[in-house]
């Protein structure tokens, strides 16, 4: 990576961006690269603590709304350079992914899907379970009724994307603090005039929250009702193993996924429906519960019966930012000037971040009309124009 | 100098370790992640301890100053078949769940 600076924060800056996830630093980076100088970026813990670092790392094309397959396909473009441009192996992996169901209702959901994708330019297909079994040996095809596979779609290693931008972003001059939190938000009339950190006070015209789930509470700071809701999905990996495994397979119909990383190891999780919703960081749990490795244990075996001698490494926690259609808020609020969200991306922030940044960074320094930031921004939760994808899994 | 190993389930040197703590990764947790230290089999039970008195030597703080990583579950890693056997237990209402010594280092995570 880079050194980071440690000390007091600078008195003044041309952006302060919450948060030092990706979305946080791939701003950073975007903004720099536009021109903008005096960028900071403050991380209450350390880089990737939030919701980046605990993800999966999955990169999907299949969605059922244009507007995410579109917002995808553009991320698998970006992600297949991005090592290059960062200038840090991500572990980005095309092995595609695999979209199962056993409930023989859910086909022409998955029809319609890949017609729609394709229609986007997205090489999925539909498949009958014996294809399945070619691509996945050992899959339990049995219940299944039938998938949809995306080759082009991938997985890459979230801390390894991070570190890049922040390494990116402190060439480019951004001033990157760690274990520095945001305390309050200073207005002037109706604008952003300046924030207080926990290592000083600084005067800036714009204020991004790429907070995640503590987006929320940073809103409230600014007069701002988020509509989003924390919820805390678990995770596991298991021991390593050499590569079999390309795909990652995703259930519709369970809610399960797994793949292989690049470690060998098998990575997965699985929704869970008694998942109770916060919204007070007073109430956010990351802890691991015994529930979520046996609900996880059954599932997988179900599916890849060879799993039954494998055994679980490591459980984890993060907490999805979630909105009330399951899409990302992007883009500022009309009468409060130089403040911007890039939150509430429902459990896909990943894999969405590096092209949202770029185009939040160019409408946020042009004023430019972006019809995507249009279409998420905080205002159609009041206009009721709200587009829920059935492909929300996990 | 000789080669030392610090993590010997994932074949991590002290000189590795010490590398990238001189390249940004100045946080446990952040080493763990770069170096792969304390992610392997053993899960940190061999090195763990090792590496965060090494990096209270590079920040020249007392070991006291360096606080764990969140400790991980299972303590012992476990077949999924093992697993799978066990009923599905209810789930823990995180709002009335007992504080456990746990906590303490994620709240520091955080």
């Amino acid at each position: 990576m880079i050194p980071l600076p440690t000390g007091p924060v600078p008195r003044r800056a041309e952006a302060v961006i919450v948060g030092g996830g990706i979305n946080g630093l791939a701003t950073a980076v975007e903004l720099a690269r536009r021109g903008l100088k005096d960028i900071v970026v403050v991380e209450k813990a350390y880089l990737g603590s939030g919701s980046t670092g605990r993800c999966g790392g999955g990169i999907r094309q299949v969605w059922t709304t244009e507007e995410n397959i579109l917002l995808a396909k553009e991320s698998v473009a970006r992600y297949r350079d991005l090592a290059g441009e960062l200038g840090l192996h991500t572990f980005f992996r095309q092995g595609g992914y695999l979209m199962v169901t056993e409930d023989p209702s859910q086909l022409g959901l998955l029809r319609d899907a890949t017609a729609l994708q394709n229609r986007c330019g997205v090489d999925s297909e539909f498949l009958q379970p014996e294809d399945c079994a070619k691509l996945v040996p050992h899959l339990n095809i049995d219940n299944l009724a039938g998938a949809l596979f995306c080759p082009d779609d991938g997985t890459a290693y979230p801390f390894s994307v991070v570190w890049g931008y922040a390494r990116l972003a402190a060439k480019l001059g951004v001033k990157i603090y760690i274990r520095t939190e945001l305390r309050d938000v200073t207005l002037v009339g109706d604008r952003i005039a300046g924030v207080k950190t926990s290592r000083g006070d600084i005067a800036t015209p714009r204020l991004i929250n790429c907070a995640g789930p503590w987006a929320r509470t940073l809103a409230a700071k600014v007069g701002v009702d988020l509509p989003n809701r924390q919820e805390r999905h678990e995770i596991m990996v298991s021991e390593s193993l050499k590569p079999f495994l390309d795909p990652m397979v995703i259930s519709i119909s369970n809610g399960i996924y797994f793949s292989q990383s690049m470690r060998g190891e098998i990575l997965g999780g699985i929704g869970d429906p008694n998942e109770p919703h916060r919204s007070d960081p007073a109430h956010f749990d990351t802890r691991s519960q015994l529930r979520f490795a046996v609900r996880f244990a059954k599932a997988l075996i179900d599916y890849y019966p060879p799993a039954r001698t494998l055994r679980l490494m490591r459980q984890w926690a993060g907490l999805y930012d979630v909105t009330p259609d399951h899409r990302p808020i992007l883009g500022g609020v009309p009468g409060l000037d130089g403040y911007h969200h890039i939150c509430g991306f429902s459990g896909h922030g990943f894999m969405l971040a590096p092209v949202t940044a770029r185009r939040m960074a160019r409408h946020i320094l042009t004023g430019e009309h972006d019809a995507i930031i249009d279409s998420l921004s905080l205002s159609r939760f009041e206009r009721g124009d709200l587009q829920v994808d059935a492909f929300v899994v996990g | 100098m000789s080669k030392r190993i610090l993590c010997r389930c994932e074949d991590v040197t002290l000189q590795e370790f010490r590398k990238a703590y001189r390249d940004g990764f100045t946080e446990l947790e952040s080493l763990k992640r770069f170096t792969g230290v304390s992610t392997g089999f053993c899960q940190g039970k061999g090195c763990l301890v090792e590496a965060a008195l090494e990096l209270a030597d590079l920040r020249g703080v007392a070991p006291a100053d360096i606080p764990p990583t969140t400790i991980r579950q299972p303590i012992e890693p476990i077949s999924f078949a093992d697993l799978a056997s066990l009923d599905v237990p209810p789930m823990i209402d995180t709002m009335t769940r007992p504080a456990s010594a746990a906590d303490t280092v994620e709240e520091e995570d955080e």
